[in-house]
């Protein structure tokens, strides 16, 4: 790896990084640099997650009694409404795309910058403005159409913000269609040389195809849902069997986004857990080629199987059953990536740092999250689970369970890199733990109460359910705790943190080569890549961090990249 | 008796009522599909714990000769959930097809949602609020139809859900097998009062039924608001008469408007050269809005009736109108002369009718 150029390290101290360059509120707002927009993404989308938040807990705490005694039926459905729409349009679309993503796609494949920054700012700008109506419709009464927008409900029935509300996640969905063209060029036109498609680490893969469903699904939903607004100002007969539309066409152009948008929740958490499992058993994944390629069957087979969102419309039985068995094909690549991540894990050397809990976390969870879906995906068993809490329970643990925990994974993983700064660690283990714990608490009567016949989006409901729904408050809470205890020990660290090596976990991709925080200019020479994916080395634990004794010899493989900054951060400073 | 006893967890109740002739076997692959959850959950947690333990960091354990990938292995566990996975797929389209052919003795109802209550149409002509009373051991046909926004009609103890839809109707059977009282739900987000929308199914032993029936005028017994009605023929034959149906569908009427008797189920030529069968949902849309399809040789002059019949009028109407025969089977020519508020119709003519219809096409 001679090609490759040690970082100079008496001057590196004086070297401006990404964050400290410039401090001015301008610098920030007019930035065109991939990690700073990267985290102007990263602090909108707690905001939105802490709303939605808000009114999950809401909703958990009027479901404790059968009674709408906490909130009237109109307030707890503008509730659900907003959770649904905030949680899904303004926290886990652009979760990790936007802010992992934009933040390591350029330095996993070293460039210096994402194809189009200026188009990436916009994007911020694009989501920014459609946050903001979502909050004006929230502020001016909410919306009671649930995040799926059913017509003829929302195009003529409803009384609340819709309009606003489509707007927002019309304009939300260009915001995405715009970072995922330019993820595509990115990866297309800017890897450096010698990396080639198949050194790609598996995240830049997820990333790649998780992009092709933004730009070729989001369309299509955002010209729905101006559908709904033309029919709903103009009287378009549209939806509307009143004049002539069908309601169920509304349902088709939906789901033909919808579902491949939980494509685009779950992928790039996929590309997390990659390369989470792979840094902390020193090995490669096994299986790469299948990995890579699960992703793409995902993102293709995706867009085949929407007609499952509706055994119970009343489609013809021979359209049922193709959906039905497409359904059941997408989950293969799905099952492919759990097993390769276990297995990849033998022969390895294992660690159980806190990102590596959350991907342990992760495997559970998604793995009962993806399962359930076959339930699901079976059209006699569907037409009982449709609309109930089955339902509910199910794409929680997919995109909860899933995403969430994937997300939390990734920001552990490279926080150290994104901010320069270690969090607490054993908080960070407690969390994780009480994350999964909790999720499982509130989730997990979900299914039972959901094939008892509860149904979704009920204010009220019969007094034999209560059981389950105490059950379920109490687990959120536990949640709450662990999703709140990230929040405050990371905001620390960026006071109080220990400076963050430039590697803390031995992790051979190409962002592990740069400073902690990077230089505004990622690298100071381009990389010449001469080696693969994940060549990690089983006999080196690679935790510099936490093991200053093995710091000395442990970048064998790296060593000529690393010779300066590993010598200058013998005990992680 | 559940599931639920069966496997000795009786009391929490995993599983709700089995009360249909589905719910047993619903509940049987339901079960067995979480069995293969959690055997696969349990691979997956085995593989995870056990390898996480013997390769932990300090372990000594040999970890020469990696492996890096292994595509033999890889097949095997994409086929073999894929093959369990399609086993559950064909299980779970045979009882869909079940539950989707409406057997041949199927008596109808007629469910129409609105937001925020079920109404029930009973053939017989009684009519229920959010109560749908019904005996074992006969199937039953539930035709659909909402007036308003998407409403899901859903018996849980049935195993039993189908979307209610405006605009066009949606069917489901059932035949119900444990007399009880049942709930009923609203499935799909309907509005503010959604939750709401609920009501209770009454399953009743064949005599306790027979007694109902017979009842079905007084309002003291069983349910207060069953009320003895006309026969949904009945009162389709009073709404054809007095909305204005006679004056041009009739057999004596036919150029000025296509005769209604024995067009149910008929294939129809429209002015655009389109064939249509004149099943319920067209019947509906033509009654509605009679001028978007109007029939060959015919001109567009029928009223708009939308606004002006309920779905109830027009489930009626379509009883009627089925009464005076179907395509299959028209009515035997003077079979039964209807007389209604002095007039008589005259069926008579109508098997001449369709011959001379079916020419036109």
């Amino acid at each position: 790896m001679s090609e490759v150029q040690p970082i100079e390290g008496q001057n590196k101290q004086e070297e401006p990084n990404y964050l400290n360059w410039s401090y001015t509120i301008k610098s920030w707002l007019l930035t065109v640099d991939h990690k700073r927009i990267a985290m102007l993404y990263l602090v909108s989308i707690t905001l939105f997650f802490i709303v939605g938040g808000v009114a999950a807990m809401a909703i958990r705490a009027e479901l404790v009694t059968p009674k709408a005694d906490l909130f009237s039926p109109d307030t707890y459905n503008r509730i659900f409404s907003a959770h649904g729409i905030v949680m899904i349009f303004f926290f886990l679309i652009p979760s990790i795309p936007a802010t992992l993503g934009n933040f390591l796609i350029p330095l996993m494949i070293g460039a210096k910058d994402l194809a189009f920054p200026r188009l990436n700012l916009l994007s911020w700008y694009v989501y920014m403005a459609a946050g903001t109506l979502a909050v004006v419709a929230l502020v001016l009464g909410g919306v009671d159409t649930g995040w799926t927008f059913y017509t003829p409900y929302s195009s003529t029935y409803s009384n609340g913000n819709v309009v606003i509300a489509l707007f927002a996640a019309f304009l939300a969905g260009f915001s995405s269609i715009f970072t995922g063209l330019n993820f595509l060029v990115t990866i297309h036109k800017m890897r450096a040389p010698g990396l080639t498609w198949f050194r790609l680490p598996l995240f830049v893969w997820a990333t790649y195809a998780t992009s092709v469903i933004m730009l070729l699904g989001t369309p299509v939903v955002a010209i729905t849902l101006m559908l709904v607004v033309a029919e709903r100002t103009l009287h378009f007969g549209i939806f509307n069997p009143a004049n002539g539309g069908d309601p169920i066409l509304f349902q088709h152009l939906f789901w033909f986004y919808s579902h491949p948008a939980v494509y685009i929740m779950i992928l790039p958490g996929f590309g997390v857990i990659s390369e989470i499992i792979a840094c902390f058993s020193r090995k490669r994944i096994f299986g790469y080629s299948f990995v890579a390629m699960s992703s793409l069957a995902i993102a293709l087979l995706g867009f085949f199987v929407w007609g499952h969102h509706m055994f119970t419309t009343g489609q013809s039985m021979y359209q049922g059953m193709v959906f039905s068995i497409l359904s059941f094909v997408v989950a293969v690549p799905s099952a492919i990536k759990i097993f390769n991540w276990a297995a990849t894990l033998y022969k390895g050397r294992v660690t159980f740092h806190s990102p590596m809990l959350y991907a342990m976390g992760f495997m559970g969870l998604f793995t009962i999250g993806g399962l359930t879906g076959l339930f699901l995906s079976d059209m006699a068993v569907d037409i009982h689970l449709q609309d109930t809490y089955f339902v509910v329970a199910h794409f929680h643990y997919v995109m909860v369970g899933g995403a969430i925990m994937a997300f939390l994974g990734g920001v552990h993983f490279w926080w150290p890199k994104m901010t320069g700064k270690m969090y607490n660690e054993p908080a960070a283990k407690i969390a994780a733990i009480l994350t999964f714990i909790g999720f499982n608490a509130t989730f997990f009567p979900q299914f039972v109460v959901g094939y008892l016949g509860m149904p979704r989006r009920y204010a009220v409901y019969p007094e034999e359910f209560q059981f389950w729904h105490v059950c379920s408050t109490m687990g959120a809470t536990l949640l709450a705790v662990g999703y709140l205890l990230p929040g405050i020990y990371l905001t620390y660290s960026l006071f109080k943190g220990e400076k963050a090596p430039d590697n803390p976990w031995g992790g051979v991709g190409l962002e592990w080569h740069t400073t902690s925080p990077p230089s505004p200019h990622n690298f100071d020479e381009v990389p010449i890549v001469t080696w693969e994916a994940y060549e990690y080395d089983v006999d080196d634990d690679g935790s510099i961090y936490d093991s200053p004794v093995i710091t000395g010899e442990s970048n064998s493989k790296e060593g000529e990249f690393h010779t300066a900054s590993a010598a200058e951060h013998p005990a992680g400073d | 008796m559940g599931l639920d006893k069966l496997i000795g967890v009786d009391k929490i109740p995993f599983f709700p009522p089995e009360a249909s002739t589905f719910a047993r076997e619903i509940d049987v692959l339901y079960l067995v599909t979480w069995l293969l959850t959690i055997l696969f959950l349990g691979i997956v947690v085995a593989m995870l714990g056990v390898l996480a333990f013997i390769y932990r960091r300090k372990s000594k354990a040999d970890r020469s000769h990696p492996i890096h990938t292994h595509h033999g292995i890889e097949l095997a566990w994409s086929i073999i959930p894929m093959l369990l996975g399609l086993v559950i797929f064909v299980w779970g389209a045979k009882l869909y097809a079940d539950a989707y052919k409406v057997p041949d003795n199927a008596e109808e109802i007629f469910v129409v949602g609105k937001q925020w209550m079920w109404h029930i149409q009973h053939t017989n002509g009684i009519r229920e609020n959010n109560t749908l009373t019904v005996p074992t051991g006969r199937p039953f046909k539930l035709t659909c139809i909402s007036q308003d926004v998407i409403h899901s009609f859903f018996i849980p103890a049935f195993r039993i859900k189908r979307d209610v839809l405006p605009g066009s109707y949606t069917s489901a059977w059932f035949e119900a097998t444990l007399p009880g009282k049942y709930h009923l739900f609203c499935a799909e987000y309907c509005g503010t009062e959604h939750s709401r929308m609920t009501g209770t199914v009454n399953v009743l032993t064949p005599e306790d039924y027979q007694r109902w029936l017979d009842q079905k005028g007084s309002k003291e017994e069983v349910e207060p608001k069953a009320v003895r009605a006309k026969t949904m023929e009945e009162e389709g034959q009073e709404i054809f008469e007095t909305v204005g149906c006679s004056n041009c569908h009739t057999p004596d009427t036919t150029p000025r408007a296509p005769s209604l008797y024995a067009i149910y189920g008929k294939k129809r030529q429209m002015q655009n050269g389109e064939i249509l069968t004149a099943d319920r949902n067209y019947l509906r849309t033509n009654i509605l809005q009679p001028n978007d399809k109007v029939t060959a040789g015919y001109e567009a002059t029928m009223p708009v009736y939308q606004g002006n019949l309920t779905e109830e009028q027009v489930n009626s109407l379509l009883a009627y109108i089925k009464s005076l025969g179907t395509s299959e089977e028209p009515k035997p020519a003077g079979g039964e002369v209807k007389i209604k508020n002095g007039k008589v119709v005259k069926p008579a003519q109508a098997p001449k009718a369709i011959n001379s219809t079916q020419g036109g096409n």
